[in-house]
C-alpha cells in the first residue's frame, strides 16, 4: 500500500469517525423534535424514525401537541414564568458584583484579601448548606413561594463566581487608565461608570448568558424556594412534574422539552461566541 | 479622609450582604441544625452522621456518587480531550463542535426527558419506540429496561445523559488550550517517528495536564452535587439514589431537617479539599 492510499484511507476512518460521533449527539434530540410533531397514536405504536421511512407516502404531522401543552397542561404560564424569573435574577447579581469586583481589583483597604478570600471559599460551597435556614426565614416572612424571594437566592448563588470571574477581567485592565484618570481628578464612581464599565462589556456579555442558562435551566432552587405551586412554577419544574403525571405521553412531554430549549438554544447560538470567551475566562486562568 | 476610607465599602456592601445572608450565615447554621433532632428541638450529638455512614440507602446514594464522579469525570475529560484534536484536524471544525457543545443549553431537566424517550422500554413482542430497544430488536435482542436494571445499567444510564450535556463544555476548554500548543511540537515529534497516539500520549496529554486537572476538579465539585438528572429519570428508585437528592428527600418528604443538614455538611466535607485548594493558589498568586 502507497503512502498516499494510507493516508486518504485514515482520513476517511477520521471523517467516519467524526460524523458517528456528531449523529450519535444529535439523534436524541432530533428525535424529541420529530415526536412533538406527531400524533399521539402514531407515537404509542411505532418508533419516530418511521417517519423518515414513509417520508413519500403519508406522514401524519400535527400542531396539537403544542397546543395541548401550551393551554391545558400549563406550559405556556410556566414559560412566561421562567422570563419573570430568569430576567432579574440575572441582572440584579450582575450589578451587584460589578460594583464589587470594582472595588476589589482596583481599591486598596483593610481586609480586603480576606473578603477575596470568602468569596475564592464560596465558590465551591454546595447550595445544599443554605437551604433549610434559608427557606425557614422565607417562610417566615413570606418570601417563599414568590419571585423576589427566588431572584434574592440567585442572587446570591450566582455572585461568587460573578464577582470572581469580573474581578479576574477588570483587574486586567491596563493600570495607565486608572492611574490618568485619577489624577485628573475623577472621582471613583466616575472611573466605574466611564472607563470599567464600558471595557467591560465582553466579559459582562459572558456572565449574562452564564447567568441565564443557569437561572433557566435550574430546577432544584426552584423547587426549594416556589415549591409546586402552578402559579409560580418556572418550565423545568412544571415538565418534572409532567414527567410525574404523563410519564408515557411522549408527544406531551416532547412538546414541553421543546418549548423550553428554544429561549435557551436561541441565546446559546445567536451569542456562543462570548459563552466561550466567559468559559475560558472563568476556567484557564492566564 | 475618613471617606476615601469608606468608599470601598459602599461598592462591597451589597455583594457583601447578599453573600453573607444567602451563603456564609446559613452554612454555618446548617452545620449547627446537622448536631439536632428532627425538628431542631433536641440535640443528637453524632447522630445524624451516625445515620447518614449507616444507612442503607446513604451507603447507596455513596456508591453510586463515587460512580458518577469517577466515570462522568473521566469521561468528559477524555472524550472531551480526544474530540478536540480529532476536530482540530477537519476543515468543518465549528458546526461539530457546535453539535457537541449544544446539549449546554439544554435543561438537566428537558436533557432526562430527551434520554428517558432513548431508553423507553416496552415488552418484547411489541413495536419498541425507544431507539436504543428498536436498535437491539432488529439485531433480535430482548428489549433491555435501561432506567430500572440494577445496580449497573441503570446508573451508567443515568451517567451518560450527564456526559452528553457536558463533554462539549470539556471540549470547548482543552479545545482553546489544544489550539495554543506551537505546532511545531507536534511536527518535531512525528519527524522523530511518534506515530499518532505516540504524539497524543506523549506530547499533547502531557502539555494539557495543568487544563485537565482544572477541569477534572471542577467537574468533580460539579457532579459531587448531581441532582436533576436522577430526581427526574428515577427519583432514586431501582438502586440510582444519589446524595444530593437523599437531602432533598429528607428535607421535604421526610421533614427531618437534622439528617438533611448533616447529608449537606457531608457534601461541603468533600469539596473542602478543593477549597483549601483553591485558596493556597490565591494566596501564592496574591504574594508574587
Amino acid at each position: 500500500m502507497t503512502e498516499k492510499m494510507s493516508r486518504s484511507l485514515s482520513r476517511g476512518l477520521l471523517h467516519t469517525v467524526i460524523i458517528f460521533i456528531t449523529l450519535l449527539w444529535l439523534i436524541p434530540t432530533i428525535g424529541v423534535l420529530v415526536t412533538s410533531f406527531r400524533p399521539a397514536q402514531d407515537v404509542a405504536n411505532s418508533g419516530w424514525w418511521t417517519v423518515f421511512e414513509s417520508i413519500f407516502s403519508s406522514v401524519r404531522l400535527t400542531l396539537r401537541n403544542y397546543e395541548v401543552v401550551l393551554s391545558r397542561l400549563g406550559i405556556g404560564r410556566a414559560f412566561l414564568n421562567s422570563f419573570l424569573i430568569t430576567l432579574p435574577a440575572t441582572l440584579i447579581p450582575l450589578g451587584i458584583a460589578l460594583f464589587a469586583a470594582y472595588a476589589l481589583a482596583w481599591m486598596r483597604f483593610f481586609a480586603r484579601t480576606f473578603v477575596f478570600m470568602i468569596i475564592i471559599a464560596l465558590l465551591v460551597v454546595p447550595l445544599q448548606m443554605t437551604f433549610i435556614p434559608i427557606l425557614q426565614i422565607f417562610n417566615k416572612s413570606s418570601l417563599a413561594g414568590t419571585f423576589p424571594g427566588i431572584w434574592l437566592a440567585h442572587s446570591g448563588y450566582g455572585l461568587p463566581l460573578a464577582i470572581y470571574m469580573l474581578y479576574n477581567f477588570i483587574s486586567g485592565l491596563p493600570k495607565e487608565l486608572f492611574d490618568s484618570a485619577a489624577i485628573d481628578g475623577a472621582p471613583p464612581f466616575y472611573i466605574f461608570l466611564y472607563i470599567v464599565l464600558p471595557l467591560s462589556v465582553p466579559i459582562i456579555a459572558s456572565l449574562t448568558i452564564f447567568q441565564f442558562l443557569w437561572v433557566w435551566n435550574d430546577l432544584l432552587v426552584a423547587l426549594i424556594y416556589l415549591g409546586g405551586t402552578p402559579d409560580v412554577a418556572p418550565i423545568t419544574v412544571q415538565i418534572s412534574s409532567l414527567v410525574g403525571s404523563y410519564g408515557q405521553d411522549w408527544e406531551l412531554l416532547t412538546a414541553a422539552v421543546f418549548i423550553s430549549i428554544v429561549p435557551s438554544l436561541a441565546v446559546f447560538f445567536g451569542l456562543q461566541r462570548y459563552f466561550v470567551r466567559g468559559i475560558l475566562a472563568g476556567s484557564i486562568k492566564e | 479622609m475618613y471617606t476615601k476610607r469608606l468608599t470601598p465599602w459602599f461598592y462591597l456592601i451589597p455583594a457583601l450582604a447578599i453573600l453573607g445572608f444567602f451563603l456564609v450565615y446559613p452554612s454555618f447554621h446548617t452545620l449547627y441544625l446537622s448536631f439536632f433532632g428532627k425538628r431542631s428541638h433536641t440535640f443528637v450529638g453524632a447522630g445524624n452522621y451516625i445515620y447518614v455512614f449507616t444507612n442503607r440507602v446513604m451507603l447507596t446514594a455513596f456508591r453510586n456518587n463515587v460512580l458518577w464522579v469517577a466515570v462522568f469525570t473521566t469521561v468528559t475529560v477524555f472524550l472531551g480531550l480526544i474530540l478536540a484534536v480529532l476536530f482540530d484536524r477537519v476543515k468543518y471544525e465549528v458546526i461539530v463542535k457546535s453539535i457537541i457543545f449544544m446539549p449546554m443549553a439544554i435543561s438537566f431537566v428537558s436533557a432526562s426527558v430527551i434520554w428517558k424517550f432513548v431508553y423507553a422500554f416496552k415488552p418484547g413482542g411489541t413495536p419498541q419506540i425507544g431507539i436504543l430497544n428498536a436498535l437491539l430488536d432488529t439485531f433480535h435482542l430482548p428489549p433491555v429496561a435501561w432506567l430500572i436494571e440494577k445496580p449497573w445499567i441503570n446508573n451508567f444510564c443515568l451517567v451518560a445523559v450527564g456526559v452528553w450535556v457536558w463533554t462539549g463544555f470539556c471540549m470547548v476548554v482543552l479545545s482553546a488550550s489544544y489550539k495554543s500548543i506551537p505546532k511545531q511540537f507536534l511536527e518535531a515529534a512525528r519527524i522523530d517517528g511518534a506515530g499518532e497516539w505516540g504524539v497524543f500520549w506523549k506530547v499533547i496529554l502531557p502539555l494539557l495536564m495543568p487544563t485537565v486537572i482544572v477541569l477534572a476538579t471542577t467537574m468533580v465539585v460539579f457532579v459531587l452535587k448531581i441532582f436533576d438528572i436522577v430526581y427526574v429519570m428515577t427519583n432514586g428508585n431501582f438502586g440510582t439514589e444519589v446524595i444530593a437528592n437523599r437531602m432533598y428527600k429528607e428535607m421535604f418528604l421526610f421533614r427531618n431537617f437534622g439528617r438533611s443538614s448533616a447529608i449537606a455538611v457531608v457534601l461541603l466535607l468533600l469539596v473542602l479539599p478543593v477549597m483549601l485548594l483553591n485558596l493556597r493558589r490565591f494566596r501564592r498568586e496574591e504574594r508574587r
